[in-house]
């Protein structure tokens, strides 16, 4: 099968042309050569079935950001039959550098510069065909977003693959400054070609930028924005998840156990409880993980993530981090899973690392659950906002720390140079596309992880099968025992340990698992509690909830997006660790005072 | 006419880039989004709290830190 490599600058809206080629039946896989994964779609071209490859957004050719080396590497193993070259044509004068660098390569190439409505607002003319004859290659106008320009330049790439590949030549390790040729070529072929008004006027983006970047209202706009944004995701998502979770209940009650019913007991719990809410957990991110890839293609479309990174990046890049990894940080307060997946906007491996090892610390809604039932529990009604306040603190200042330690081990090398786009509407189609990618990426990676770790905690807690479910005659309850030493300096008794256990798989379960471990439920459960903990038990419990490992998909999707099972170790060893500490620094400290 | 690092512009500030003093990777980054000896830039803002700049060179608007602009040599016009 022919082999097309999709190839640009960032910003340059090659995604949304691939996107375009491939309508969404991208997938993602590995190549020769390099350890990243690429996207990759066949289509059929004329009468010939082919392979597209979205390679990542370089500014260079010879340089040397993670990105740049991976392009490099991808083309020196796998020679693509036709490289399609994407231009921003409202920045042509300076992308026609890498454009040149590829064409010293003796590659196969189409040039296609795209964008031609935004260009043609600014008053950018290009000649097209002089262009062509200039370069000695195929150049066409297009809009990705709008499809214009689009069948005619697809056409052509059809016929140009008809000729041989030349073979590429021994690589060209000239820089790019000292390499006057190049300058002069670039010089000559824009000069005759294209014509850039004297001084572009995007009034638009300069109006809002005035508004948005404003040294005081542009951090209290942003978090406005944030708020938003959070509000909109969890807000549309938790009736979806509502209507899902029922749905699964009700296909359960009404099907699968009628039907399992032949079954013995064992085997159906097995896999009602096992296997079937394994599926069910997974499927309860699925509305969520939408949502939030919704918005967030606005948010980034439109070229507001990377005015985030402007005004936070001044507290930021004291941490090691920059202001894209403070907006997943904050979205991370909802759920983890969708804000680890959400990094991918960072490019840099190192700062992408040390943005996923801070997000498992920001208090997500699954374990504000366990805190409100606790504290209710515990604490009177007027001392609650103060205490629950004071665990969101422990949750920045946790971030933060972690941070700060392992800002020196995940050290960003990249220069922090970035582009701040024009503002730009993201269309239906753009957001629709990015949503439905982000979970399908979601649900292969981390489908069997979290089933697994379901059914193994299913066993844990109903086996042997002659020991009451999740009573501490069972495994769960042995291991409970086992660890008892390790949480007994931190006040948190047997049932709590085993509990603590369940919240390894979600935190949404943990009082679930407190009601069949008690046998209580609702205000029962609630008023055991109260009776047989004190605040300070309550409160460490609290903690160390807060900062262990959030949930197994967290943990999964950790996994899948560094593919690194030394970097999830660390993670989680980091999480256990830092909550082992703190929880017996305070209940140690707080019986110390006398409380 | 005067040599500045790019850092000690103002706001509103339009300069020519004399010389960048930067190591390669940076350098490389820096020439690929048109910042070259000779070209205009323009100092649109600077972000509160000691934060990063955005600029204009040619098309482009770009943000960096206010140690890389230090070492963009420039020269107001």
């Amino acid at each position: 099968m022919k082999r097309i490599a999709l190839m640009g600058m960032p910003n340059t809206g090659k995604s949304t042309l691939f996107n375009r080629m491939t309508g969404g039946a991208a997938r993602v896989g590995n190549w020769p050569g390099i350890t990243v994964e690429l996207l990759s779609g066949k289509i059929l071209l004329g009468s010939d079935m082919v392979e597209i490859i979205d390679l990542p957004g370089i500014y260079d050719l010879h340089g040397f950001s993670d990105d740049e080396q991976v392009v490099r590497h991808f083309l020196h193993d796998n020679v693509p039959d036709l490289t399609l070259v994407v231009v921003n044509t409202t920045q042509i004068e300076r992308q026609m550098s890498l454009l040149l660098q590829l064409k010293q390569l003796n590659m196969n190439i189409v040039v296609l510069l795209n964008m031609s409505d935004e260009a043609k607002k600014f008053g950018i003319t290009v000649d097209a065909d002089k262009m062509s004859e200039l370069l000695e290659m195929p150049v066409f106008l297009i809009s990705a977003k709008y499809g214009n320009g689009y069948s005619e330049a697809l056409h052509e790439v059809g016929n140009a693959l008809r000729y041989p590949t030349p073979g590429m030549a021994e690589q060209l390790r000239s820089q790019l400054e000292e390499d006057e040729q190049l300058e002069d070529e670039m010089a000559k072929v824009l000069e005759s070609t294209v014509q850039v008004p004297a001084r572009l006027s995007d009034q638009l983006t300069e109006k809002l930028d005035s508004v948005m970047l404003h040294p005081w209202f542009g951090l209290p706009i942003f978090f406005a924005v944030m708020y938003m944004v959070f509000q909109g995701v969890f807000l549309f998502g938790s009736p979806f998840q509502e209507g899902l979770a029922w749905l699964f209940d009700w296909f359960r009650a009404a099907a699968l156990e009628p039907m399992s019913s032949v079954l013995p007991q064992f085997l159906q719990g097995f896999l009602l409880d096992g296997v079937y809410n394994g599926v069910a957990t997974v499927a309860a991110f699925v509305p969520i993980i939408v949502l939030f890839f919704l918005f967030i293609a606005v948010v980034e479309d439109s070229g507001y993530l990377s005015r985030a990174a402007f005004l936070m990046d001044a507290l930021m890049s004291r941490l090691g981090l920059d202001g894209r990894g403070f907006v997943m940080v904050l979205m991370g307060f909802g759920c983890n899973v969708p804000a680890v997946l959400g990094t991918r906007v960072m490019r840099s491996r190192a700062m992408r690392l040390l943005t996923m090892l801070v997000i498992p610390f920001s208090l997500c809604t699954a374990r504000l659950q366990v805190f409100i039932f606790f504290i209710a529990a515990l604490f009177t009604a007027s001392a609650a906002p103060l205490v629950l306040f004071t665990l969101y603190l422990f949750s920045f200042i946790t971030a933060i720390i972690t941070a700060l330690i392992f800002k020196g081990r995940f050290k960003n090398d990249e220069p922090f140079v970035l582009e701040l786009p024009p503002y730009r509407f993201p269309t239906l189609r753009q957001m629709t596309l990015r949503g439905w990618l982000e979970v399908r990426h979601f649900l292969r990676r981390a489908t069997k992880f979290i089933v697994a770790g379901v059914v193994m905690v299913w066993l844990l807690t109903n086996l042997p099968t002659t020991a009451v479910p999740s009573s501490v005659d069972t495994w769960a309850g042995m291991l409970g025992s086992a660890f008892n030493p390790i949480f007994e300096p931190l006040g948190i008794n047997e049932q709590l340990t085993i509990a603590l256990l369940f919240g390894f798989i979600a935190k949404e379960i943990v009082i679930g698992a407190l009601a069949v471990i008690y046998t209580l439920s609702g205000d029962a459960l609630s008023g055991a509690i109260g009776q047989q903990l004190d605040w300070v038990q309550a409160y460490s419990f609290m903690l160390f909830t807060l900062l262990y490992t959030p949930c197994l998909a967290t943990v999964a999707t950790l996994q899948s997006e560094s593919k690194q099972i030394k970097f999830t170790l660390i993670s989680i060893a980091w999480s256990l660790g830092l909550a082992w500490t703190v929880s017996f620094a305070f209940y140690q400290g707080a019986r110390a005072l006398g409380y | 006419m005067s040599a500045h690092t790019l850092a000690a512009l103002h706001p509103g500030d339009i300069a020519t880039i004399v010389s960048i003093h930067a190591e390669e990777a940076l350098h490389l980054r820096l020439l690929a989004l048109g910042f070259r000896n000779g070209k205009q830039i323009e100092l649109i803002r600077k972000a509160s709290f000691s934060g990063p700049l955005q600029v204009r060179v040619g098309t482009t608007d770009i943000m960096l830190r206010r140690t890389e602009a230090s070492r963009i040599e420039v020269c107001k016009v």
